[in-house]
């Protein structure tokens, strides 16, 4: 557990996105440098979606909102969409409670409906744009 | 009643986590379902994060509650820092004099059953947290 600490959360391609899977009850710093390397990655490979699993976590309290909210936003001004999936009910109902809305996060259920909303998402932006070149 | 007590520092982020952590355990030990659990370490961590922020740094001190056979978990937070000086507009959701949404304090208060501040400008600030199963 502690080896954790300061090590970051690693991020996978898969296809055109970007798969990350949080296991770890994340540091505010940890949070911060997950928002760095997926700005980055989503630029070097030029992803078109971004998947956040995090079924794994216990809670999402007001700073980890706040971080994918940020994702999320950098995503799009990136041409990226982001989709957070596996929230736990307890988490969400708390979530609610606490009054945070998660601004401009996309959410499905699991990982599959996740990469479902992206790939739908993406196959309406080359319907709107063929050549994926007019403005 | 109170009983056994436990005290965490609180000075980096990591330390918020260890909160988090302690008290997820001492509610399962409390015997309050997954969703008061889930409901008090949020507010902990929320708290946790405003006494290393605001407060710069401080401590929570757990303390596991029994009353007629009713079962709870008592936080509180204690820090020596600037104090608030407005605590009606601190607990506004949206008020915030740092980069947070300001939704820390209301929301604590939201997800807990005892909610209490204590602060002066100069004097620190104590947030004590309660929840009953
Ligand atoms: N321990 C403290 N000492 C001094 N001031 C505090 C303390 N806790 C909170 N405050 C003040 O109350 C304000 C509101 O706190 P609150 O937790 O609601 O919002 P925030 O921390 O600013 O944002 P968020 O929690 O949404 O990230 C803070 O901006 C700060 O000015
Ligand atoms: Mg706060």
């Amino acid at each position: 557990m502690a080896s954790d600490v300061g090590d970051r959360i690693p991020i996978l391609k898969l296809g055109d996105a970007l798969l990350v899977t949080i296991q770890v009850d994340m540091h505010d710093r940890l949070a911060l440098a997950l928002e760095d390397d997926l700005t980055n990655r989503i630029v070097q490979t030029s992803a078109k979606g971004v998947l956040i699993d995090i079924s794994a976590l216990e809670i999402v309290d007001s700073f980890i909102g706040r971080t994918l909210a940020s994702i999320a936003q950098i995503a799009r001004v990136l041409d990226a969409e982001t989709v957070v999936v596996g929230m736990r009910p307890a988490v969400a109902i708390t979530l609610v409670e606490l009054g945070l809305s998660l601004p401009g996060v996309r959410t499905a259920l699991n990982a599959e409906r996740g990469m479902a909303l992206i790939r739908t998402h993406r196959a309406d932006e080359l319907d709107a744009d063929p050549d994926g070149d007019a403005a | 009643m109170a009983t056994p007590r436990s005290t965490l520092q609180i000075r980096t982020s990591e330390d918020i986590v260890r909160v988090r952590q302690e008290v997820r355990a001492r509610a399962i030990e409390a015997g309050l379902g997954l969703v008061d659990q889930t409901k008090i370490v949020t507010a902990a961590s929320e708290l946790a994060r405003n006494t290393l922020e605001y407060g710069r740094g401080g401590e929570a001190r757990l303390e596991m509650l029994q009353d007629h056979g009713r079962r709870g978990l008592r936080i509180v937070f204690e820090d020596r820092g600037p104090g608030i000086p407005d605590i009606d507009q601190a607990l506004r959701d949206g008020f915030t004099t740092g980069k947070g949404m300001g939704l820390g304090l209301g929301g604590a208060r939201r997800l807990c059953n005892e909610f209490n501040i204590v602060s002066a400008p100069g004097e620190g600030t104590r947030i004590t947290i309660a929840r009953w199963k």
